[in-house]
This record gives C-alpha cells, sequence and structure tokens, in this order.
C-alpha cells in the first residue's frame, strides 16, 4: 500500500468538505487563505463604507461615537492582519513551490495549521461585534486608554487575544516559506535566479519572523495589565506607556513592509511578463528590497515623532526615515526601466501593476514628507497620514494583489478572467481610489484630525468630506465588479491553457490547475527566467515517465483539530478557564497524533 | 502614439499636458484648501513659521517627483503598449544609468533633511528668557490651562500676550492627548506620567480665536475635545488677566441668585470651582469661575449662549458621548436658573 500512509489515506473516498478541511497541498491551503483573506476584505469594506458613510457631511448621525471608534479600529484590524497579510500569504503558499520548482512547502502540516490558526485569531477578532464590544482604541491601542481603566469591557482584549492568536500563524507560516525558499529550490535555481516575488517573500519572512515577537510580548503584557492586574503601561504605578508605542512600533513599522513587499514583487513578475521583456535592474531590485527590510527595523519612532522624543533622536529616526526612500525610489525607476522598450501587453493585470507603480509612488512621496519631524508635527494624527497610509496600502498593497488576482487566476483556476468586465471594474476601483483617497491630502492641509466621528461645519472640511465618501461608492462597485467577474467565469470552461501571459516563471511550465505534485519532473533551472530561456534555446520539458512514484504527504487532520485547541484556548482567554483547559487538551492530544502520524 | 520620433514626443507632450493639468487641479484644491480656520498652512508664530520653511521645501520636492514620475508612467505606457509588429527590446539593466539615477532620491534626500534637521533643533531649543508659562493639562475631554505666575486656571481657551514667548508644559490627566494648534505649533502629545514641553512666540494679535482640537486618539469624545488660542495684545492680555484673577461675580438678580443655590443643590460644586463661591471648590472637573466670559463651553462644541448652555445641561452625554458630567436630569426651571448664573459669571 504505497499510497495510503499516514492516517489518511490517498485512496479512500471522501466528501470535498472534508478534502479541503485536511488538506496539506500549498494550493488548496493557499485558495483557502485567499477566500478568507478576500471576505475580510469585504468586511474591512463594509467597515470603512460605514465609517465615511458618517463622515459625508458634517455633524453626521449615520454613527454614534462608540459603534465609529469600535468601526475604524476594526476596519484597520480587519484590512491589515485578516485581508491583506492573508491575501499575501495566499499568493506564498500557492507561488512559492511553483516558482522554486518544488512539489509542496518545507512543513505541509505545519503549512496547514498555520491557515487554522489565522482564522481562529480572525474569527476571535471579528466575533467581537457580536457581543458588542469590539476593539476600539485604534488598531495601535495606545496604553492607557487600553488599560482596564479606561476601556473596562471586552473589546482590547478580543484584541490582544486575537492578534496573539493571528500573529502565531503569521509566525509559522514564516517559517515555514524561509526554509522552503533556502532548502527546496529545483536544481539550478540558485538564489540569485529566484523570482523577485520570492526574494520578496523571503524578506517578509524575516521581518515577520524578526518583529512578531516584539508584539507577541506587549500583547501579552497588555493582557497581564488589564486581567492580572500588572503595571507595564500603567503610568503612576511604575508602568509606562511610552513602552507600548516602542513595542507596538518595533513591529508596527516592519509591517508596513510585510503589507506592500508582497505587491512590489507581484508587480515585479508582472510587468516584465507583459512587457515582453526582462525585468530592469533585477540585482538592484532584490538589493532595494533586502535593504528596505533592513532600514525598517531602524525607522520605528519617525510614528512617534510628538511623543517628546528630543532632539537627537529626531535627527536619527528622521535620517534613518528619508534613507529608505532611496531604495523605494529604485525600485520606481527599475520598474519604468522594465516598461521602457517593450511591447506592453495591456491586460487587467498590467492596469492594476502600471496604476501600483503611480500610486504608491504618491503615498511614497507623501511618507518622506513627513519623515521630517518638523512637518510631522503639522501632519501627524491628521488626514494628511490617512491619505498617505492609504495609497501605501491601497494604491499600493491592494492594487499589487488585484493584479496578482488578475495574473494568476488562470494558472489557479485554468480559467481566464473576463478582460473587459476586469477593465471597468480597474477603472472604478482606480478612480475611486483616488477620489476617496487624494482629498485626504487637502483636508489634512486644512487640520483636520483623524479618528473623529463628527466635525463642525466653516472649518471647509464640507466638499472634501462629501467627495471622499463618494469615492467609497464608486470603489464598492468596482469590487463588486470584479466578483461578477469571479462568478461568471466559474461558470465558463477552462480555457486559459497553461501558459496565457507567456510567463518567465516556473509555474507557467506546469499545467492550469497544477497536478497536485506541481511537476511532473522536477525542472533544471538554467536562468533567472526559466521559461524564457528553454523557450529561446529550445530546451523542451522533459515528457512525463509512464509511472509517476512522487511521494506526495498525505492529508491529516491534526493540523486543524490542533487549531481548534488553539481556538478554545483563546475563547478560554476570553471567558473562563474551563474552556482553556479544554483547548488544552485538544492541542496535546492533536500535537500527540501529529506526531506519530506515519509519514512513510 | 509610437515608440519612436514624432509618436514618442507626442506621447510625452501628450501625457505632460495631461498630468500637468491633474497636478493644477490639485494644487488649486491645496491653495484653497490653505485658506481655512484650521488651516496648517498659515503660520502666525516662529514655531509655525520655522515648520513652514521646511514644509514648503520638502512640498515642492514632492510636488517636483510626484509630475516627473506620473509623466514617465504615462508616457511610457503610451509609447510601448503592444503593437503588431513590434518586439520588445530584450535588456536586463544599464549599470551606469541605475547608478547614476540611485543619486537622484539620494540628493533628494539631503535636500530634505538639512533644512529639516536645521527647524528640529529650532523648535527643540529651549525657550528663552521671560517666557510666559502655561502648565496645559489634557483630560477626558477637555483642556485645562493653569498659568503659575499669575495664579489663573481656566479651561479650553487659553490666552496669550502677542509677541511674548509661551512656553507650555504638557502633562495628562488620564491617557494621552496631543497639543496642537496649526497656525502657532506643531504637536506634542500630552502623556501620563511624562512632562512634555513646547514653546513658540505668536505674532499676530486678532480676535478671532485660532482653532486647535485634540490630535491623538483619546476615546469616546476624542472628536469632541476642542480649544481656542486667543493672541490677545499687550493691553487686552492685561485686562484679561485682571479679570480672570478677581473672584466670580456676585449674583445681582433673583434668578442668577436661585442658579446659584440650584449650582450647589445639584451637586455642581463638587466638580466645579467657582473662585469666591466658598462651596464651589471641586476639581474634576473645569473651573468655571469666569464661563461667562468664554466663547463656547463643552471644549468647543457648544457656543456659550443660553441656548448652547440648555443644551448642555439637559444632557451633556447626548452632546459629549461618554462624558465625565452625567445627565443630572435638571428640571427645565432648574436649567433656566443654572443658565442665568452660569451666563453670569462673566
Amino acid at each position: 500500500m504505497a499510497t495510503a500512509v499516514g492516517t489518511l489515506g490517498h485512496t479512500r473516498e471522501e466528501s470535498t468538505v472534508w478534502k479541503w478541511m485536511t488538506t496539506v497541498d500549498h494550493k488548496k491551503i493557499g485558495a483557502l487563505y485567499l477566500i478568507t483573506g478576500f471576505t475580510f476584505f469585504l468586511v474591512g469594506g463594509i467597515e470603512a463604507t460605514l465609517v465615511r458613510t458618517q463622515l459625508a457631511v458634517p455633524n453626521g448621525t449615520v454613527l454614534d461615537a462608540g459603534l465609529y471608534n469600535q468601526l475604524f479600529t476594526m476596519h484597520a484590524l480587519t484590512m491589515i492582519f485578516l485581508a491583506i497579510m492573508p491575501m499575501g500569504a495566499a499568493f506564498f503558499n500557492y507561488f512559492i513551490p511553483l516558482h522554486i520548482g518544488a512539489r509542496d512547502v518545507a512543513f505541509p502540516r505545519l503549512n496547514a495549521l498555520s491557515y487554522w490558526v489565522l482564522l481562529s485569531g480572525g474569527l476571535i477578532l471579528t466575533s467581537s461585534f457580536f457581543f458588542g464590544e469590539a476593539p476600539n482604541a485604534g488598531w495601535f491601542a495606545y496604553a492607557p486608554l487600553t488599560e482596564k481603566e479606561f476601556a473596562p469591557d471586552k473589546g482590547l482584549d478580543f484584541y490582544t487575544v486575537g492578534l496573539f492568536i493571528a500573529g502565531l500563524a503569521s509566525l509559522m507560516s514564516s517559517l515555514n516559506f524561509a526554509v522552503t525558499i533556502i532548502n527546496m529550490r529545483a536544481p539550478g535555481m540558485t538564489m540569485m535566479r529566484l523570482p523577485v516575488y520570492m526574494w520578496m517573500t523571503l524578506v517578509v519572512a524575516f521581518l515577520l519572523i524578526l518583529s512578531l515577537p516584539v508584539i507577541t510580548v506587549a500583547l501579552v503584557q497588555l493582557y497581564f495589565d488589564r486581567n492580572f492586574g500588572t503595571n507595564f503601561f500603567t503610568p503612576g504605578a511604575g508602568g509606562d506607556p511610552i513602552l507600548w508605542q516602542h513595542l507596538f512600533w518595533v513591529f508596527g513599522h516592519p509591517e508596513v513592509y510585510v503589507l506592500i513587499l508582497p505587491s512590489m514583487g507581484i508587480v515585479s513578475e508582472v510587468l516584465p511578463v507583459m512587457s515582453r521583456k526582462p525585468l530592469f535592474g533585477y540585482t538592484a531590485i532584490v538589493m532595494a528590497g533586502a535593504s528596505i527590510g533592513v532600514l525598517g527595523f531602524g525607522v520605528w519612532s519617525h510614528h512617534m515623532f510628538t511623543t517628546g522624543l528630543g532632539t537627537v533622536p529626531q535627527y536619527v529616526f528622521s535620517a534613518s526615515t528619508m534613507a529608505i526612500g532611496v531604495p523605494t525610489g529604485i525600485k520606481v525607476f527599475n520598474w519604468l526601466g522594465t516598461m521602457y522598450g517593450g511591447n506592453i501587453k495591456m491586460t487587467v493585470a498590467t492596469y492594476y501593476s502600471i496604476a501600483f507603480v503611480a500610486l504608491f509612488t504618491i503615498g511614497g512621496i507623501s511618507g518622506v514628507m513627513h519623515a521630517s519631524p518638523s512637518v510631522d508635527g503639522q501632519h501627524q494624527d491628521s488626514y494628511f497620514v490617512v491619505a498617505h497610509i492609504h495609497y501605501v496600502l491601497f494604491g499600493g498593497a491592494i492594487m499589487g494583489i488585484f493584479s496578482g488576482l488578475y495574473y494568476w487566476f488562470p494558472k489557479m483556476t485554468g480559467r481566464l478572467l473576463d478582460e473587459t468586465l476586469g477593465k471597468i471594474g480597474f477603472w472604478f476601483i482606480f478612480i475611486g481610489m483616488n477620489l476617496t483617497f487624494f482629498p485626504m491630502h487637502f483636508l489634512g492641509l486644512a487640520g483636520m484630525p483623524r479618528r473623529i466621528y463628527t466635525y463642525d461645519a466653516g472649518l471647509g472640511w464640507e466638499t472634501w468630506n462629501f467627495v471622499a465618501t463618494i469615492g467609497v461608492y464608486i470603489i464598492v462597485v468596482g469590487v463588486a465588479l470584479f466578483l461578477v467577474n469571479v462568478f461568471k467565469t466559474f461558470r465558463k470552461p477552462p480555457d486559459a491553457g497553461d501558459d496565457p501571459w507567456g510567463g518567465a516563471t516556473l509555474e507557467w511550465a506546469t499545467t492550469s490547475p497544477p497536478p497536485e505534485h506541481n511537476f511532473d519532473v522536477v525542472p533544471v533551472v538554467r536562468d533567472r527566467d526559466p521559461v524564457w530561456y528553454n523557450r529561446d534555446h529550445g530546451i523542451v520539458t522533459p515528457e512525463k515517465p509512464a509511472h509517476l512514484h512522487i511521494h506526495m504527504p498525505p492529508p491529516s487532520y491534526f493540523p486543524l483539530v490542533l487549531g481548534i485547541g488553539i481556538l478554545l484556548i483563546g475563547v478560554g482567554a476570553l471567558s473562563s478557564l474551563a474552556i482553556t483547559a479544554l483547548g488544552v487538551v485538544v492541542v496535546y492530544y492533536a500535537l500527540w497524533g501529529w506526531a506519530l502520524e506515519p509519514t512513510e | 502614439m509610437g515608440r519612436s520620433g514624432p509618436g514618442r514626443i507626442i506621447a510625452i507632450a501628450f501625457s505632460s499636458v495631461v498630468v500637468g493639468v491633474i497636478s493644477w487641479l490639485c494644487y488649486l484644491a491645496f491653495v484653497d484648501s490653505a485658506d481655512t480656520p484650521q488651516s496648517t498652512w498659515r503660520p502666525m508664530s516662529d514655531n509655525t513659521h520655522n515648520i513652514h520653511t521646511v514644509y514648503e521645501i520638502v512640498f515642492w520636492l514632492a510636488a517636483i517627483v510626484f509630475v516627473f514620475i506620473l509623466i514617465l508612467t504615462l508616457a511610457f505606457t503610451l509609447m510601448f503598449r503592444e503593437k503588431e509588429g513590434t518586439t520588445a527590446q530584450q535588456f536586463h539593466g544599464n549599470s551606469k544609468l541605475e547608478a547614476v539615477l540611485l543619486a537622484v532620491p539620494v540628493l533628494i534626500v539631503v535636500a530634505m533633511m538639512v533644512p529639516s534637521f536645521k527647524a528640529i533643533a529650532q523648535n527643540t531649543a529651549d525657550p528663552p528668557e521671560g517666557a510666559l508659562e502655561v502648565i496645559a493639562i489634557g483630560h477626558q475631554w477637555w483642556f485645562e490651562f493653569q498659568y503659575p505666575e499669575l495664579g489663573v486656571t481656566t479651561a479650553n481657551e487659553l490666552h496669550v500676550p502677542v509677541g511674548r514667548a509661551v512656553s507650555v508644559k504638557l502633562k495628562s490627566a488620564d491617557v494621552i492627548h496631543s497639543f496642537w494648534v496649526p497656525q502657532l505649533v506643531g504637536k506634542v502629545d500630552m502623556m501620563p506620567g511624562h512632562e512634555n514641553h513646547l514653546w513658540f512666540t505668536p505674532d499676530t494679535a486678532r480676535d478671532d480665536a485660532y482653532l486647535a482640537q485634540c490630535a491623538e486618539f483619546c476615546g469616546a469624545s476624542h472628536a469632541n475635545m476642542r480649544f481656542r488660542v486667543f493672541v490677545d495684545t499687550e493691553v487686552k492680555f492685561d485686562a484679561w488677566t485682571k479679570a480672570t484673577l478677581a473672584d466670580a461675580a456676585k449674583p445681582a438678580t433673583d434668578i442668577v441668585k436661585a442658579g446659584e443655590q440650584q449650582f450647589t443643590l445639584s451637586g455642581c460644586v463638587g466638580c466645579h470651582t467657582v473662585q469666591g463661591n466658598a462651596i464651589a471648590v471641586g476639581k474634576l472637573g473645569p473651573n468655571l469661575t469666569h464661563v461667562g466670559s468664554r466663547t463656547t463651553i463643552a471644549s468647543g462644541v457648544l457656543a456659550n449662549t443660553p441656548d448652547g448652555l440648555h443644551k448642555w445641561l439637559s444632557n451633556p452625554p447626548a452632546v459629549k458621548p461618554g462624558s465625565k458630567m452625567p445627565n443630572l436630569g435638571l428640571s427645565e426651571d432648574q436649567i433656566q436658573k443654572l443658565t442665568a448664573y452660569l451666563g453670569s459669571l462673566k
């Protein structure tokens, strides 16, 4: 019984749901991440739409202060931790093995566990709405506003527990990704032949491995402060609210690059393929990405210029922050250099990638502007910063993700999304995005602070707030059109073929969707653009051997059980010790089963 | 529009016009927004002039990069989009060009850094001798202002003389707040457990207040935590000081007298100080000794009119969610009395 190994054999007949629940296939897990991430993207979008509806006119009455504060907090948490990061992880999962010519990630069961744990964290965080106690102190959750004295209800406990668990998932998946990229490359796939997307993935994995422990410590401390009477962040009892800010931003700033680097990677794949020429300045773009990652750890206090840092720290963090503008600038030049001289196929993926270059540049420029502490004294906590982060995260991260969705959808499903509908949707999202976020620069300039649920007429804020709200509804139409496109596409027969774009990287050398083992024969890599190299040098993929003896890891339900155990521990941390104890038992059972699961 | 000869020129010209028009419209909107009451772009003190000098440099550098990159992006899109019978030029980069282009962001960054550092040094220097000392304390959700050398305590409306440096010690009674007067001084946070400082020398006296509001999210009514700064001529400031040092006006009419009694009966005295009223010595809420002379109440949310007071007294948390002042369930008659009394505290 060569195939029926592990707790669950390959040969048993199982229902579809059970197959997905026990899968350890990186492609299925990637799809789960993508569906989950996109669903939370819609949730975060609804939260944003409500927030903007409240602000459409002065003294709005759609939401009250309490609900508004929950919604803007949950909008940020949902988008950052449950939408953009999981969608990034979705593509990582799906395409790391395909890009490097491997059969799966290094630790397939750990990979499944990461997903179930992330889902648990997301459910805990979002379920807070059903208890009427969603976190309401901003995603940054500055102490002492988050301490029991000022936030007596459970909202901030949902925050600490939910983020702790989501962070656990990211930590596990990051280790998995880093190990996979470093160790499981196909023959000939040297580090400097890795697709840029893989480099960005590797940088992101290290950013998370190094920064997540910091926020984890802070979350535990906050949980202890709130529940066990410690005083890590309470002034007057030996604690210090500034400590929270340092811990939060030592994580929080690298986190921004965690959100943007994957999209930079996607654009670095899409633009050369669509321009039909190699990436301009591969080495520079890789080194720029890596140095953004390194510098990203030395700039956190620019979020704290107004906290009374003192003179010299302002010099230091101002200089380091501005320095990040240099590698970022290099990347922008290289993307433009990639387009130069090309024969650019204007697909929807191209549209989103070019939009990324333009919009991310705007966000990058405004970022350098408030790297100047004096200017930051006027920008900090104003709508100018809201404009900035949305140009980076929507204009950057989300545009890149949409580009990736259109680019890789045919590989993942065998079907091409409708290009015409995609282009209409693009214009809605592009125009809506700019109408929403560009006016926020004007509002910031006019002195409008962020995170206010209401404002008076007569401050010159009416027009642009109204325009921004109109913009959101236009984005909503654009996103709806994307969903229509997806449903339409699933109703038609597969039409994509293996390589609809003329791709350069290894995922295009296999079928769409790829078989469970990815490649019938492990590819040999001779160039940075292996598929193009083989095409130009007449190297044909070796025939599929008559008898495939490929060992793939068997499905297992222990990752799911372990995930449920962690979920129970989390729920127990919010309710009763008994549930936590039950969770510990489940975790122990799952670890036991996991350890003894036969793998050969 | 093609990739060679006149086509290339047309593409660049077209892109320049499109981006130029968009940028110009943005600039007009920018200028328009600069001319608003809480604008960050109308410096009225040495502190904000220092900021503005850097801000202008940074702004124009940013604008140039914005226009330049957008023109290139659009022009390359038009020039190099797919065309029958053409093929892409195959090249992997251009080391010389890349090295030269590396200098561009470096130079831009240096051009921003030098003036930024100068402004940091200016704005974090010690305040000049003879500065007027003010202690500003952030509360959920109002501002307390103390003048130690004058012996004055007031709330939500800060009076300062023109041309004299004002040195502000920043404290917080509860959570983090931020002190920010866009036209007078860049923001500095009010940290519980820490004491921060800022100083500025206002250069223009005017009757209209300089608008300000809390700039760090501080809970339910963060949006309702506003304050005003009045930059007075020296004569006016001295008059204000004298008036503010005096005890509260004695009740002159029956209704005001009844209001003073009501102020005690309703328990207002437990939280509010009215200097000259021996029982009104509470410290939790704003000092109301001269509340009648302020232009607004409830930290800038309502106009200080009988209507405004009526609205506030009827149900404070309805005006300011989370307000520490509860709904006292006052009757219409009691509100009338209190309104008369508070209005009399000029």
